[in-house]
């Protein structure tokens, strides 16, 4: 059935909610895309890592198949990399920029802009475990195919508390600010947080500090998922824990204008 | 917009301003820096809350709009609000899925000559072509309302030309175009009605007609507005 449009009356409805955040959700992604320095911390710098992990024999990563170790903590700095340095630093810009202010008054809305920035940051994810995983088999890893829904969910509790700490310190540092800290301290996590090296081979008093850490706890997580296939209840606790946190920080500092 | 007032700490951005726009005219906010132009705007576009007063826009309350609402209300800050990593044409595409029948992407580009420089980044753009691009995002979605915060802040006398008749367009199709100036010139040749405010209050409002009379807009204006301090 057709129906012919009568013309007459203004039609300036919104589009379905649906529409405005699917099409907020491609715009975020497509923009992360074309962003090199974006790209390079979200995919090249991490697969390079898995690369240098697998073909060398140190820092040691615990006993076990190391490429089995290597790829989990590469997975978990790839989330780090995008629902945390990413977002902290591409909202801290457009919140400087009224970029947020516009998109707040537009049919989208403020919720709206939320529901599509947590899509898009998935998006990117699944991009990068597809691209991490797969190398990772190319290079002879072998996951517990069991725990990939245990996977799946630390992913997710650990994208929504990276995402949380990251619009904790978007909302109200300044966007230099944001840029340097948040690159500061993904570098931070990644040495010294139990991403890639496993808290329990850390240094003693390091290693409790970096299990308690969001980090570590993702680290954890996704190691003891896709080398046991089992679902690891302490580091979940802890992402929640910093998750409800940060959640609850960033809801009441967070300033949409600079 | 009835007896707004709003304070940011010690500094009283409205004290009790008043004040209302026709569908179908271009009504011009003009008044020095610091008047309380933008907070006045901002009321109206449910970016700031007023402590005390009413805003409504086209009957509602836009602190609690919604989608439909935000639909029909143009807005065009003066910070701009473009994210710097979109090129003009992507960033208007893409505003435009938000409306159901938006206006036409390409005659709205060309219109404010948008496709001579539609394949640089925001983020690369002079002062003007970026107030171009802000222009067209708020007139993207066809507005029965549109909010224009400064709209021809640093455009070259061409562009400013293109941009007058353009609001002038709107207005003919029954929008209510508000454009916020401190240029008389501006107020002069585009609007139909003139509200000069000063220190977060209206010092008067009318036509061109009714506010000179016989004494030119600049000289009213002088007389009712003290120098801001800044």
């Amino acid at each position: 059935m057709s129906t012919a449009s009568t013309g007459t009356e203004p039609d300036n409805h919104a589009a379905p909610a649906r529409q405005r955040v699917l099409a907020q959700t491609r715009f975020e992604t497509g923009t992360l895309l074309r962003n090199g320095e974006q790209l390079l911390v979200a995919i090249v710098l991490p697969a390079m890592a898995l690369v240098g992990l697998a073909l060398s024999h140190s820092p040691s990563l615990g006993p076990g198949r190391r490429i089995d170790l290597a790829v989990p903590g590469v997975l978990a700095l790839a989330v780090i990399s995008t629902a945390f340095t990413g977002q902290a630093i591409s909202t801290a810009f457009d919140r400087r920029y009224g970029v947020l202010r516009l998109l707040g008054v537009s049919p989208l809305g403020r919720n709206g802009l939320l529901v599509a920035k947590a899509l898009a940051v998935l998006t990117i994810e699944l991009l990068q475990f597809l691209v991490i995983g797969g190398l990772g088999l190319a290079l002879g890893w072998h996951p517990e195919w069991i725990g990939l829904f245990a996977a799946g969910l630390m992913t997710l509790v650990g994208t929504w508390t990276f995402v949380a700490l990251a619009l904790l310190l978007a909302g109200t540092l300044r966007a230099e600010g944001v840029l340097a800290l948040a690159n500061l301290i993904w570098v931070l996590l990644l040495g010294l947080g139990g991403v890639i090296v496993p808290p329990s081979q850390m240094p003693a008093g390091l290693s409790r500090i970096a299990a308690l850490l969001p980090s570590g706890a993702l680290g954890n997580g996704l190691r003891a998922a896709f080398i046991d296939g089992r679902l690891a209840a302490v580091p979940l606790l802890v992402l929640v824990v910093w998750g409800a946190v940060a959640t609850v920080l960033a809801s009441r500092t967070f300033r949409w204008s600079d | 917009m009835r007896d707004l007032a709003k304070r940011f700490g010690a500094t009283t951005a409205l004290a009790g301003m008043t004040w209302a726009a026709r569908r179908g005219q271009v009504t011009a906010v003009l008044g020095p820096n610091g008047a309380g132009k933008t907070t006045t705007i901002e009321c109206a576009e449910g970016l700031q809350r007023p402590d005390s007063g009413e805003v409504r826009v086209l009957g509602a309350d836009p602190w609690q709009a919604g989608p439909d609402h935000r639909a029909a209300v143009g807005v065009m800050l003066q910070d701009g609000g473009l994210p710097n990593a979109s090129t003009p044409v992507r960033l208007l595409r893409h505003l435009a899925a938000f409306h159901q029948s938006p206006a036409d992407v390409d005659a709205l580009v060309e219109r404010l000559g948008i496709d001579a420089f539609s394949g640089t980044t925001v983020r690369r753009l002079s002062g003007g072509q970026k107030q171009r691009v802000a222009l067209a995002a708020a007139l993207v979605g066809r507005p029965e309302v549109a909010f224009l915060d400064e709209p021809t802040a640093g455009l070259d006398p061409h562009a400013r030309l293109d941009a007058w008749e353009l609001l002038r367009e709107t207005r003919d199709t029954g929008c209510a175009v508000i454009v916020t100036t401190h240029s008389f010139e501006e107020a002069e040749r585009l609007a139909d009605h003139i509200v000069i405010v000063d220190r977060g209050r209206v010092a008067t409002q009318g036509s061109l007609a009714e506010l000179t009379g016989e004494r030119s807009l600049e000289k009213i204006y002088f007389s009712l507005t003290r120098e801001a301090t800044r």
